[in-house]
């Protein structure tokens, strides 16, 4: 219904996407043109608009960034929902996955003049004690001489920045974390703008041209997967993969969040997605949850699987699990 | 019509004509506004990086004043009420003015929710036919809601009162369906805005059940703390106070608003109590953010604890403010009134303004410690945002008292006494 007083609204206007007078004009400061400034929600546009929103983005890349890009929208295939496993035995705590998913999905670098400005990264590897005793315990409480332990998954006694000249470290076990591709996604409830949503396929996607930076669902994320651009992203030349999906790898925005999609841009026309491909000890998997003979199935059934923070009924599609 | 513009262009003559002191006192709430103004205007061009905003602490400065804000906007309910439901007579003088009151915390509410957007050109994207609501899904859109229609209540009302008051007519009663409206309005945006947090799953600070009471307990001490202050101003500078005035501001009236604060103070205490009891004895994991508040948090042999100060000072000086409120002999007297006023609100500010918004992030859900503390440029803007409520606020006062006090009518209403119902 919504969408439907939306779109008569546009007609009566006379600013249906067609014909918007003086469309390629710049609004300064916030510098956006007033075809972008009346661009629609993704989900409301007809494969005509798309195809124009796309080339009007495609020729956007140029003129900014000097590249050829190009930017699909390949719809989700129909039977598909995507899972994602991952082998916390294996993890060597490496971070090529994160480095991977940064070039993949062209995320804001470091830039070297701006050094507050650091790299956007969707995945964080956490590195954790295997074990740990304070006999005696540093409280009274702890009472025998067995003490305080510090085992197992416990997130407040994780390091983020963890930075030894060599990994893995013998005492120590690596998770790393990123977007869970929850099935009742908190993140999507809470958006005041219906910005952010779950596709068919099962990805949490944004439509980076419909969010207005209020980044309600980063503090409603318990995974803490969602970034946001506080500022232009700052990305090289020839450091752009020009292989770019509208509601995944294309160069975002400031003021606008972003999320792993599970490499949207990849795995919807056939691929694995980065981190996937690039683990070098096989620790990631990834597939189809609707097909049984899937690898990710088959991890489900054959080994020990948990999910992380199963008590807040998120339904993440991602699966840890040792051998 | 007519009569209409002429209420108009009165009520912007009695806003801009003035003494000296009220002049100089405009000029540097204005300065304010602009140099912040300025700053947005980096914000806007550079992104919210300008701040010390982060992914692991996403809100800050803004969302802190905005929610404290939100709180003195519904607080206005606390006059309404007496004055409407019981028919207290002192307050009837002064409902002007809290509604007033409510109108320039709305302004300030707004423009915080504004400024912290990373994208205010699509702001339409939050409307119907023009956006996509995500309603009733997102606690956000019921804020929008709630917050625009509380705002059209406080415009309406006051607005409609001060027209009819101008022409010496007796207000219509329809007005009092809209009066009735506004308590559970009032009540209505704060709950939705405890609400907010209150829904995250994901940060167990903030998902508690006590948040929305806590947080209409925490408004109706700062409002009415607030408005104890605004209206000895307002007798000590206009004639209200002098003998003949029209409008009269009773000292019962004020004491009666010290025991609404008193009330609240007590309660609102009791419930961070209760919370900080039901973490506390648990001593599960989600006792991290409390740690942090009050104790700072450690890790890696580093401590991070820059809000404890402020936490501390907060709570000191709540319980000092209840101390002064609860002894008559102390309650009565303006010196310690006003001492216990100032620190009720400024306690409250900072415990449910960065005090409740900050350790909601920390540590992040995975784990991380990362501390926030706002920026030179942040602090100017959250300033400017204060002083154009405030400088609001003194229009809309100058304009209602004008008219209420000093006899300010239409033309045509010269010489009329004013109806009684005014």
């Amino acid at each position: 219904m919504v969408d439907k007083g939306r779109r008569d609204f546009l007609k009566k206007a006379g600013i249906a996407a067609a014909a918007i007078p003086f469309a390629n004009l710049r609004i300064p400061v916030i510098d956006v043109t007033l075809e972008e400034f009346f661009q629609k929600h993704y989900k409301e546009m007809s494969e005509e608009e798309k195809k124009r929103v796309v080339e009007r983005l495609e020729r956007q890349h140029k003129e900014k960034y000097g590249v050829d890009v190009e930017i699909m929208t390949t719809p989700p295939k129909k039977g598909v929902v995507w899972g994602y496993a991952l082998n916390i035995q294996k993890c060597i705590g490496c971070r090529r996955c994160v480095y991977a998913c940064v070039r993949e999905n062209n995320q804001s670098r470091a830039n070297p003049k701006e050094p507050w400005r650091g790299e956007i990264q969707w995945i964080r590897v956490l590195e954790f004690e295997k074990f740990e005793i304070h006999p005696g315990g540093k409280a009274k409480d702890f009472r025998t001489k067995f003490g305080e332990v510090i085992a197992g998954i416990n997130l407040e006694e994780s390091e983020h920045y963890y930075n030894p000249p060599h990994v893995p470290e013998k005492e120590k076990f690596y998770m790393p974390i990123q977007c869970q591709q929850c099935e009742r996604p908190p993140c999507v409830k809470v958006c005041p703008t219906k910005a952010t949503w779950k596709e068919p396929d099962g990805i949490i996607v944004v439509d980076y041209n419909w969010c207005i930076g209020c980044r309600f669902c980063i503090a409603a994320c318990p995974y803490w997967a969602r970034r946001f651009n506080w500022s232009d992203p700052y990305i090289r030349k020839e450091e752009i993969n020009p292989k770019m999906h509208y509601l995944g790898n294309r160069i975002r925005m400031r003021g606008v969040v972003e999320k792993c999609t599970f490499c949207i841009q990849r795995t919807r026309n056939g691929r694995y997605p980065a981190c996937v491909e690039i683990c070098p000890v096989g620790a990631r998997k990834f597939g189809n949850l609707l097909d049984p003979e899937s690898e990710v199935r088959r991890v489900i059934e054959k080994k020990r699987v948990f999910r992380l923070k199963e008590e807040l009924g998120t339904q993440p599609k991602f699966f840890y699990f040792i051998d | 019509m007519r009569k209409f513009i002429d209420f108009v262009l009165t009520s912007v003559k009695l806003a801009l004509t003035g003494s000296r002191k009220y002049y100089a006192w405009l000029a540097s709430l204005l300065i304010v506004v602009l140099f912040g103004a300025f700053t947005y205007y980096y914000q806007l061009k550079y992104g919210l990086i300008i701040t010390d905003i982060r992914d692991q602490v996403s809100w800050g400065s803004y969302i802190a004043n905005f929610t404290f804000l939100v709180g003195v906007a519904a607080a206005a309910v606390m006059i309404v009420l007496p004055a409407y439901l019981y028919n207290y007579k002192e307050f009837k003088h002064i409902t002007i003015f809290g509604e007033l009151m409510a109108v320039s915390a709305l302004v300030m509410v707004l423009t915080f929710v504004l400024v912290d957007l990373g994208r205010i050109d699509r702001v339409l994207h939050l409307m119907p036919v023009t956006g996509t609501p995500n309603w009733p899904q997102s606690m956000l859109t019921w804020d929008v809601i709630v917050l625009n229609g509380y705002l059209f209540l406080n415009i309406l009302i006051p607005g409609y009162l001060l027209y009819k008051a101008y022409l010496r007519e007796p207000p219509r009663k329809w007005i009092k369906i809209f009066i009735l409206i506004s308590i559970p309005w009032a009540i209505s945006i704060h709950t939705v805005t405890a609400f907010l947090y209150g829904g995250l799953a994901a940060r167990p600070f903030w998902n508690t059940a006590v948040m929305a009471p806590r947080f209409l307990a925490s408004a109706f001490t700062a409002g009415p703390a607030f408005i104890i202050i605004i209206l000895q101003i307002i007798r000590k500078y206009t004639c209200i106070g002098q003998p003949g005035c029209k409008l009269v501001v009773s000292d019962r009236a004020l004491f009666t608003l010290a025991h609404i604060a008193l009330i609240s103070m007590l309660v609102n205490l009791f419930f961070l109590g209760s919370e900080i009891y039901t973490v506390g004895y648990a001593a599960t994991s989600h006792i991290a953010p409390l740690k942090y508040l009050f104790f700072g948090l450690e890790h890696d042999g580093v401590l991070y604890n820059k809000l404890q100060p402020y936490m501390w000072v907060a709570i000191t000086i709540e319980i000092i403010a209840a101390l002064l409120l609860l002894f008559p002999k102390t309650r009565k007297n303006f010196k310690t009134l006003n001492i216990a006023c100032i620190f009720a609100f400024v306690g409250i500010w900072i415990e449910k303004g960065m005090g409740l918004v900050i350790p909601g992030f920390i540590p992040t859900p995975i784990g991380e410690i990362w501390e926030y503390y706002p920026t030179l440029m942040e602090i100017m803007i959250t300033l400017a945002v204060w002083a154009l409520g405030l400088l609001v606020y003194t229009l809309l006062l100058k304009i209602a008292i004008g008219i209420l006090a000093e006899d300010v009518v239409h033309p045509s209403a010269k010489g009329k006494e004013m109806p009684e119902h005014h």
